[in-house]
């Protein structure tokens, strides 16, 4: 690794007195959420057998015609418009011809001048707008597997699988950034339901292309980096990118000067290495698609769609903190998953709490789906709604309940799907709030127990932990903690 | 330097990973540079008024609903490979030797 390091947050780097500055963009193919693939009705999950989701169309069989998975389009224009891009009303499929055994067809269907869309952005939270440059459909290729013998081995299951390829400007500058963009664009399409967009199963990869130049000159030769299937790899492959290339540029033999191509970013050891020099764009020889018809996006088609998009979450993040008090923390958490904010916002109205809503379900309920107690692994999942979540902060509310109570009744909520109010009843959770009752439990707890009643009279109040013990104690930890406390210190003030 | 028809040949070979021998380039290249004549011919019309025609069809907007239908069986697929294995289509190791799209994202 280099000796270079940025100089302060900016990262721009001095080196032999010339400050470089780097210049990053971002490419990202996200799988749309379809059942069915792009331009065949084959049926795709990751993870299946080998070669067992496939058709004539996606093997690439001579005579086999595509056909346009109309819910392709449809999520396709959604994350368009929910990242603010110019959905075209018109646009043209062209084949990218190319021979790789991923590939049956010896060509990609992908959209070559005529791309869905245009523009658009994300604001990062730093304030960095990160304009898109478009965003196109495409067919996704076979996966080809190199590590088996002798041989490739090919599967075409993923073949034909729609893709979305966003194209970002150059406008990033540090790891951090691209941190926060690729982030903030998981989040919007898994929002939008576009994609789920799970890196581990290979539905959302990142390229990235990197340059840098002198402070103030023209921009130099952009390699691109592949093969970064996490957000922490793309950090550190450009952590050490940028060095490198600043480096290359420093020697005084123009040999050593970096050159178009495509490097690959080496995990283990954390360093790129050259694949190979970049084809040129001609070699991919572009030509419309004849097999292929024009889609036609109407005005009415895309506002109907702009009406049915969610409240994204940088918006509810910050609606959470101003509406409801939330921290700016807990609002971060409760918009990691549409599902849980969803779920949350639900919970919120039912009970009129958001306060404490947001703490069961970030304390009580995402520790109790990761944990192994209960089957659910994601809140869909959960036979507790928020009805029912509300009903219990009710109990709680109107003290009805116990917060230990609370916690078991929960337990149980989340493993039987009961109600709440079922349980209190049916396991006697109910908290005892009976005067007669308690002064009872109360004045058998100060019996013998002179030394800490003369304590507390002498103004040690914590004191009375030692009384509230054996109450609660008695009561199987169902006593009203609170009107208990007033009961002890009523009684130990009436003995004076 | 210009291209030679044998260059052109060459590298058009190249990148339909062709491998053709000696008497091979000899024989088609006249026959290429045959073919690259005519669509000079073409190109040099003027067509500057002529719309592009993209499709041979007058097609607008044909779409599908997201319907999954039944594929073909892997026996019917792998059998008409020439080296099936264990349910994969096995080909001669390619790491490294040819290009790749952006969408192809590796194993």
């Amino acid at each position: 690794m280099s000796p270079l390091r940025p100089d302060g947050d900016d990262w721009i780097f001095e080196a032999s007195g010339t400050r470089w500055v780097p210049v990053i963009g971002l490419e990202v193919h996200a799988q749309l959420a379809t059942r069915t693939k792009f331009l065949c009705p084959c049926a795709y999950e990751a993870g299946a057998q080998p070669n067992t989701q496939v058709c004539p169309v996606c093997t690439g069989q001579p005579g086999a015609l595509p056909q346009l998975n109309a819910e392709a389009i449809k999520l396709a224009v959604r994350a368009a418009l929910a990242l603010g891009c110019d959905v075209a009303p018109r646009s043209k499929f062209d084949r990218k011809n190319y021979f790789y055994c991923d590939i049956p067809k010896n060509y990609q269907i992908t959209q070559y001048d005529q791309p869905y869309c245009t523009g658009g952005g994300i604001r990062l939270a730093s304030g960095r707008f990160v304009r898109l440059n478009r965003i196109h459909l495409e067919e996704d290729a076979g996966k080809a597997i190199h590590d088996r013998g002798d041989v490739t081995l090919v599967d075409l299951n993923r073949a034909g699988v729609p893709l979305i390829e966003s194209v970002t400007e150059a406008d990033l500058q540090t790891p951090e950034d691209a941190a926060a963009y690729l982030t903030a664009l998981r989040e919007i399409l898994i929002y939008t339901g576009a994609s789920s967009a799970d890196m581990e199963k290979g539905e959302f990869r990142c390229d990235v292309n990197i340059s840098v130049h002198p402070e103030g000159e023209e921009w130099r030769t952009k390699v691109e980096i592949k093969n970064l299937n996490s957000f922490s790899n793309v950090q550190a492959a450009i952590r050490y990118e940028v060095p490198r290339q600043i480096l290359a540029w420093e020697s005084p033999d123009p040999a050593d000067h970096p050159v178009q191509e495509t490097r690959l970013y080496d995990v283990a050891a954390g360093v790129t290495r050259s694949m190979r020099k970049k084809e040129g764009e001609a070699d991919y020889r572009y030509f419309p698609d004849p097999d292929l018809p024009p889609i036609l996006v109407p005005a009415a088609f895309i506002e109907r769609q702009r009406s049915l998009l969610p409240e994204l979450p940088a918006a509810r993040r910050e609606r959470y903190q101003r509406d409801l008090g939330l921290s700016e923390y807990d609002a971060g958490v409760l918009t990691l998953q549409r599902a849980v904010a969803d779920f949350f916002e639900a919970t919120a109205r039912l009970s009129g709490q958001p306060k404490e809503a947001c703490n069961w379900i970030t304390n009580e309920l995402l520790r109790a789906l990761s944990g192994d107690e209960i089957e659910a692994t994601c809140i869909d999942e959960l036979r507790l709604k928020p009805f029912d979540l509300s009903e219990l902060l009710g109990l709680l509310a109107a003290g009805k309940v116990g917060g230990g109570a609370a916690r078991q009744i929960f337990s149980l909520m989340l493993t039987s799907g009961r109600a709440a109010g079922e349980i209190l009843v049916d396991l006697g959770l109910e908290q005892i709030d009976d005067e007669e009752q308690l002064s009872e439990w109360c004045r058998e707890a100060l019996a013998g127990r002179a030394s800490v009643a003369a304590e507390v009279r002498a103004g040690n109040l914590k004191a009375i932990g030692a009384l509230m013990g054996p109450v609660m104690a008695a009561s199987g930890g169902k006593a009203n903690p609170t009107r208990v406390r007033e009961l002890l210190l009523r009684l130990i003030h009436d003995a004076d | 330097m210009p291209e030679t028809p044998l260059d052109i040949l060459r590298r058009t070979a190249q990148l339909a990973r062709l491998e053709l021998t000696d008497e091979e380039l000899a024989r088609l290249a006249p026959q290429f540079q045959a073919i690259l004549e005519h669509f000079e011919v073409l190109s040099s019309l003027d067509l500057g008024g002529v719309e592009a025609t993209l499709a041979a069809t007058e097609l607008e907007d044909v779409k599908r609903a997201d319907d999954p239908a039944a594929g073909i069986e892997r026996s019917a697929l792998l059998r008409g490979a020439p080296d099936p294995r264990d349910g994969y289509l096995a080909v001669p190791k390619t790491i490294g030797a040819a290009p790749r799209t952006n969408a192809g994202g590796g194993s």
